[in-house]
């Protein structure tokens, strides 16, 4: 009789779920065996845990949807970017303004961080855009000779939108970004699946100037840049892997040469 | 593994358990995709150290009831609840549909405690403080969840009957 008042209905949800400590077990069991209706209750409480695992388990095994890998790994680039963007910016701004203080006669101390301010910028671009299911770009790649000839316009350069079906990626469309010396061209990619590659394309005043490949990564995110005469190019994915990202920057070059 | 990685690692536990609590396909993947957002924007809150996949259950129920209470408020219809199906199920499609409709008729709060028991397998302790309630309400709800659910799943034409009366 003691017995019986001591098992509560809480153990016997424990009890459904395998929870019960060992030293309740025996006394459960014995209490329930003296109830054929409780017993049951318990036993379908064991089978409804049973259906819905059976049921929902598959999901598990699903490969995780792009979209979703892509909001896991954002936030990480996105606040580390956020630091060193302001960190970038505010340095190249206090240069530029040392600059004009004295008259220009100083060309930037640095040519080749110049070139990295690029990369990270386009890295910025890259997780600030690419996460969009809505409004990914300004203008759709159904309008592709618009955006061509729009984005040349404001850049003062020929800029092109690359051909990259080769890679597995689509034009998704671009839109025009304020980068650190003027506008900026930036193309959105997309693979099948909706792995995303960003181009950043600026202007580049010197016009003759000519860089190797460069990768950079920052964060979660591989950039290629190089500067090819009248271009500076940066190539980020947080999505493809180094290699494939290599590809396409190789693709992208042999079909920007004049 | 920094926090991303781990993020990563959990979202095939998020979609598991957003898929039951959401009913659809759709609806449960863009719930995880707030929650990892707005994971990534409360993360100073979040205790390095602590249980994280706890804690991203808590913002996942904070977004979840969120997004149901922004809905009854523009959308009232949706209250209505599909009609059980009258039959036993048959094969997993049909399981799955039937305990789908059987979750959806329990109310919001036992279906979360439900679902963090049978699926995650979390311990009625844990449950609690992801669900910031007293265990003793745990208990309870979990109790009036697995009663209807039984009632509805299990009970037999005659308890089916009453349960839609």
């Amino acid at each position: 009789m003691t017995d019986e008042t001591q098992v509560t209905e809480a153990e016997l949800h424990a009890y459904a779920d395998g929870r019960l400590a060992p030293e309740r077990r025996a006394a459960v069991e014995a209490w329930l065996a003296a109830r054929a209706e409780e017993a049951e209750r318990v036993a379908d409480y064991h089978r409804l845990g049973g259906a819905l695992r059976a049921a929902y388990d598959p999901l598990l095994e699903e490969p995780v949807p792009a979209r979703l890998e892509r909001a896991a790994r954002r936030g990480a680039g996105w606040r580390r970017f956020a630091v060193a963007a302001s960190c970038a910016v505010l340095g190249f701004a206090l240069g530029v303004a040392a600059g004009w203080q004295l008259g220009g006669a100083r060309p930037a101390p640095a040519a080749v961080s110049d070139s990295l301010i690029m990369a990270r910028r386009a890295a910025i671009a890259h997780v600030t855009y690419s996460p969009e299911v809505r409004h990914p770009v300004e203008v759709g790649a159904d309008q592709e000779p618009h955006l061509v000839a729009w984005l040349s316009k404001r850049l003062g350069v020929k800029v092109r939108a690359p051909k990259l079906e080769e890679a597995g990626l689509s034009l998704v469309g671009g839109r025009l970004l304020p980068g650190e010396s003027g506008p900026v061209a930036h193309f959105m990619y997309q693979t099948q699946n909706g792995r995303r590659l960003t181009m950043y394309v600026r202007a580049e005043p010197s016009k003759n100037r000519e860089t190797a490949f460069r990768y950079s990564r920052e964060n979660n995110v591989g950039v290629f840049y190089w500067i090819d005469r009248d271009s500076g190019y940066a190539l980020a994915s947080a999505d493809l892997t180094r290699e494939e990202l290599l590809n396409v920057a190789t693709l992208v070059y042999k079909q920007l040469e004049p | 593994m920094n926090e991303a990685e781990r993020l990563v690692e959990l979202i095939p536990r998020l979609r598991r358990y957003a898929r039951a609590l959401a009913g659809d396909r759709a609806t449960a993947d863009d719930l995880v995709q707030d929650t990892l957002e707005r994971a990534w924007t409360k993360l100073h809150l979040y205790r390095r150290g602590t249980d994280l996949r706890a804690w991203l259950f808590t913002v996942m129920h904070n977004v979840h009831v969120n997004r149901v209470r922004a809905k009854r408020a523009t959308d009232p219809l949706d209250e209505e609840m599909p009609e059980l199906a009258s039959r036993a199920s048959q094969g997993d499609a049909l399981l799955v549909r039937d305990l789908d409709r059987a979750i959806a008729r329990l109310p919001e709060e036992q279906r979360a405690v439900l679902l963090l028991v049978t699926l995650e397998e979390m311990s009625y302790d844990e449950v609690a403080q992801t669900l910031a309630i007293p265990i003793g309400t745990v208990m309870s709800r979990l109790s009036r969840a697995r009663d209807k659910l039984r009632a509805m799943m299990l009970g037999g034409v005659a308890a089916k009957l009453k349960v839609i009366k």
